[in-house]
């Protein structure tokens, strides 16, 4: 008898669960026949079990709503406002009952006849609220399943992985003796049976991302009734697959996200209708596959998030200087809703502002391994971008080593690998502290052993750098004794007195049945005394100031395409790549190069006087990616020779040009690259020129972007978008709703008619000429 | 009243774990320093697929510290939330009755053995300390690790 109300409680939840999305949609399209089939189905469904099972009161409240609901179906009602919170109230006092049904309680609250008299026709119910969600037009139906206990699962799961281990111990032996050729393929079958099924029962730990966002229409309708809001809510991408671990850890950060999208994001209609504003607000929730991480989008076309009053929270808090705030850019104000306490609601409401919050999202999601993204556009709305790793257990790991343990570090967190003696690695100590810079980059620099307190027979200078970029934090260095293989790693948590330690993130089983400790870069970082969050924001401050002062003399030494030594400084080297020649190409009027989805003018090839692509030989040639701080080119090269210090006179040039000198490096005369010459030549027109001036478009409307933007970029004005910290000379607004207060004297408005009203200043989208004079005036003649 | 218990022996004396908290007995063979960890956790083991947090009794107790150099030792695995444990011991010895429940201990124990103490059961074999693995794996606290 148990077994078999386990079973009724559990299939009840499940439906349950499914129903939640389509009630919502039930309620926005009332006579949507197939919807009110599924509910019909689930009180029928209910009650007949209840008689069964003799649960009197569940059985009269099933039985009222299933009558109330075959009337509807039969056509002698007609779906209502107060009808569908009726039921929507009986379905939620079923999901109470079937709950205390599973705790084994009795269940005594509410009374149940006002819930069927609610049921009544001509009844009065509690107020309707109006929410809705995009349907797809078809119900949901259910996948052929059964139940399986996750223990089960993970028997099975261990059972694959001891398979494995023995697998692997099979394969060692057979290669210590002799074996037959038949053996071996017989080995080889097996070999890819276990890999399959290891595989398989991978997957089958994976869930669709549905089951989190089936719940969220109700939620959104519930809370939107609650603060007298109007929502829809757009769901999409809820097909994609997450281990179910993970679905579970981020359902708290997700309905915390949405939350606060409903609560402070999107505003009440009546001001929405001020802004220009439809009533309804728009929330969309979507999720996608990208490699091997999940991204979870809750977009809101809200109030947004105001960076500047969250900087005066953050300063009245004392949690950073007003010196440093003024320096901040549009996305570190913005990510000061990460930080602990701070919440720009005015007051705290029920559902959020209790200035706990965000810091908790953050923090749950960097556990897993994810990151939380926010970027928002005041007026116009908030995107929350959740990534989080496809699954919690299998990871991409660095196995590395000291004296003669292994360990593994998660490979998501490394951002590059160096020799501790490599040239272009200096390491530091000041005040007993280690510093590492690497090609011009500074950072703390730890040792695993001492971390550890192992002893190491490796010298530091033998040693390899593994930069570490822990979730949340700063670059730091960390130096291994050997680095040995990239591995995928199953991981599993780790005992509390290991954890306890702070510096692991679980433990795993090598190859060979062994053991291994992973470890949690951040974690790693705080036992060595970095620290990790004081860093995030001074350091890059300091690095601007810094470089603006420092006068950098370290070169790189390489050689051009015509086989010339030339020299370039070290600070205007962004990164080094390695091109096909097929990238290299003439195009609009220069040599050009594309470097993954940018194209950058190029530089070095007009030495030959032809294209880089005309040259035989390799297929491949190198490039250096120059950076003035704002701007890129490209400088085809053959290949480095070294990094040197300048320490010789330089004679200059006699005209100016690609090379700005001469002078003795490393003993013999090298070109010094003259990178203020190559900039002008080659960003030519693409260049900002001082006096230009600077137009600001929204970047979230399409005419503008698509249509508006190339004639105003034509006109000789610098485009730029909201989040942009330049300051415009002239704004262009869609619309008098989106008027930004700080540049309303320098705003020109877009209408849609031909004809203007009285005294309307805004101009007809499509009047070309008024366009560009108006811009002309606004920006005081400026413009060209 | 019909308790099974498993007489083992650490640090010389003989003592009684619930044989229903033990899963089994393991012979360990090679194991893996966790460095920084509390010093009772000896390292980490594996049995089969899975890893095992292998627990220095003698020094959870405060006894001194088992060797674990020479190879070979035999140790009683235990799952404690979700983890297992191998608790380290001199020697297995058997498996017996319960013929009492645990009663008080009223004579002065060693400071470690107090810590973990479940009380005495009578067994054939005469009186013995029942101990609370869960205490033996949670190890000194931390105050007196420190000391």
């Amino acid at each position: 008898m148990d077994d078999l109300i386990a079973d009724f409680v559990a299939e009840c939840r499940e439906m349950l669960e499914a129903l939640g999305g389509e009630i919502v949609a039930w309620e926005a399209q009332p006579d949507d026949r197939a919807r009110l089939d599924s509910i019909f189905r689930f009180v029928h469904t209910v009650k007949g079990n209840c008689g069964f099972f003799e649960f009197p009161r569940l059985e009269a409240l099933s039985h009222a709503a299933e009558d109330a609901l075959a009337d509807c179906r039969a056509g002698r009602r007609t779906p209502d406002g107060p009808l569908v919170s009726a039921v929507l109230a009986v379905i939620d006092r079923i999901g109470e009952m079937v709950a205390a049904i599973e705790a084994g309680e009795e269940f005594a609250g509410g009374d149940d006849t006002v819930l069927i008299q609610a049921l009544e026709p001509g009844a009065e119910g509690p107020a309707a609220v109006t929410a809705a969600t995009v349907s797809d037009g078809k119900a949901v139906s259910a996948p052929r399943t059964i139940r399986l206990s996750v223990e089960l699962l993970d028997r099975v799961m261990s059972g694959v992985s001891d398979m494995v281990l023995a697998r692997n111990e099979l394969a060692r032996r057979l290669r210590e003796t002799e074996s037959d050729v038949t053996v071996d393929g017989a080995f080889e079958r097996l070999s890819g049976i276990i890999a399959e099924m290891r595989d398989a029962i991978t997957r089958t730990r994976m869930q669709r991302i549905e089951n989190l966002f089936v719940a969220l229409p109700r939620m959104v309708r519930d809370l939107s009734g609650e603060l007298g809001k109007q929502v829809l809510i757009d769901i999409d991408g809820g097909d994609v697959e997450l281990d179910r671990e993970m679905i579970e850890m981020i359902r708290d950060p997700l309905t915390h996200i949405i939350r606060n999208a409903v609560d402070h994001g999107i505003e009440k209609p009546a001001d929405r209708l001020k802004a220009g504003k439809r009533e309804i607000g728009l929330l969309s929730v979507s999720a996608r596959q990208s490699g091997n991480q999940i991204l979870i989008d809750i977009v809101d076309d809200g109030k947004g998030i105001d960076g500047k009053k969250l900087v005066e929270k953050a300063v009245a808090a004392g949690s950073i200087e007003a010196v440093d705030a003024a320096k901040m850019t549009a996305r570190e104000r913005l990510a000061l809703i990460f930080e602990a306490g701070l919440s720009t609601a005015r007051e705290v409401t029920s559902i959020s502002g209790r200035g706990v919050g965000m810091d908790v999202v953050r923090s749950n999601v960097e556990r897993i391994g994810g990151i939380v993204e926010v970027d928002s556009n005041p007026g116009h709305g908030t995107r929350m971008t959740l990534r989080v790793p496809l699954t919690l257990t299998i990871i991409p790991a660095l196995t590395v080593s000291i004296g003669s343990q292994h360990f593994a570090i998660p490979r998501a967190a490394i951002e590059e690998i160096v020799r501790a003696n490599g040239t272009s690695v200096t390491l530091d100590s000041i005040g007993g502290a280690g510093v590492a810079t690497i090609r011009g980059r500074r950072m703390p620099e730890i040792s695993l052993a001492d971390v550890l307190g192992l002893a190491s027979d490796v010298p530091d200078e033998e040693r390899t750098l593994v930069v570490l970029r822990p979730a949340g934090g700063d670059l730091y260095a960390l130096a291994v004794d050997r680095i040995h293989d990239h591995e995928e790693l199953v991981v599993k948590p780790a005992a509390p007195a290991v954890m306890a330690t702070g510096l692991y993130a679980g433990t795993t089983l090598a190859d060979d049945g062994s053991p291994i400790l992973l470890f949690d870069p951040a974690g790693v970082a705080e036992v060595g005394g970095v620290k990790l969050e004081m860093q995030e924001r001074a350091a890059r401050i300091v690095e601007a100031a810094s470089t603006a002062t420092v006068r950098d003399d370290n070169v790189l030494l390489f050689r051009g395409l015509d086989g010339n030594r030339r020299a370039i400084r070290l600070a205007l080297v962004d990164r080094i790549e390695e091109v096909a020649r097929s990238s290299i190409r003439h195009a609009a009027g220069q040599l050009r190069v594309q470097l993954g989805d940018v194209i950058l003018p190029l530089a070095g090839a007009d030495a030959l006087g032809v294209e880089a692509g005309k040259e035989g030989g390799e297929d491949k040639v190198r490039v250096f990616r120059l950076s003035d701080g704002t701007r890129e080119i490209g400088y085809v090269f053959r290949e480095v020779i070294d990094l040197m210090t300048i320490d010789h006179e330089v004679i200059p040039a006699e005209h100016p040009g690609a090379v700005s000198g001469v002078s003795l490096i490393g003993g013999e005369p090298a070109e010094l690259v003259d990178a203020h010459w190559l900039f002008a030549q080659h960003l030519g027109a693409t260049a900002r020129a001082a006096e230009q001036v600077v137009c600001r478009l929204p970047s979230d409307d399409a005419w503008i972007q698509n249509m508006l933007r190339p004639i105003v970029e034509a006109a000789g004005y610098l485009v730029i978008d909201e989040h942009d910290e330049l300051i415009p000379d002239v704004v262009i607004a869609s619309h008098p709703g989106a008027i930004d207060d700080d540049h309303a004297d320098r705003t020109l408005v877009l209408r849609d008619e031909p004809e203007a009203g009285i005294d309307d200043p805004s101009i007809y989208r499509y009047d070309r000429a008024g366009l560009l004079s108006a811009l002309k005036a606004a920006s005081g003649g400026k413009g060209r | 009243m019909s308790q099974l218990l498993l007489i083992v022996s650490i640090g010389g004396s003989r003592v009684a774990f619930p044989s229903a908290a033990v899963e089994s007995v393991v012979e360990l063979d090679t194991l893996i320093p966790v460095p920084r960890a509390a010093p009772h956790v000896a390292g980490l083991s594996a049995l089969r697929s899975r890893v095992l947090t292998v627990i220095d009794t003698v020094r959870s107790l405060d006894l001194g510290e088992t060797d674990c150099s020479d190879g070979i030792r035999e140790a009683a695995v235990v799952e404690l939330d979700g983890h297992h444990y191998a608790l380290i011991v001199d020697s297995v010895e058997d498996v017996v009755e319960a013929m009492s429940d645990p009663s008080p201990i009223r004579a002065a124990m060693g400071e470690g053995w107090e810590r973990v103490a479940l009380g005495m059961v009578e067994t054939e074999e005469g009186p013995l300390l029942l101990v609370d693995v869960a205490a033996l794996i949670a190890g000194p606290a931390p105050e007196a690790r420190a000391a």
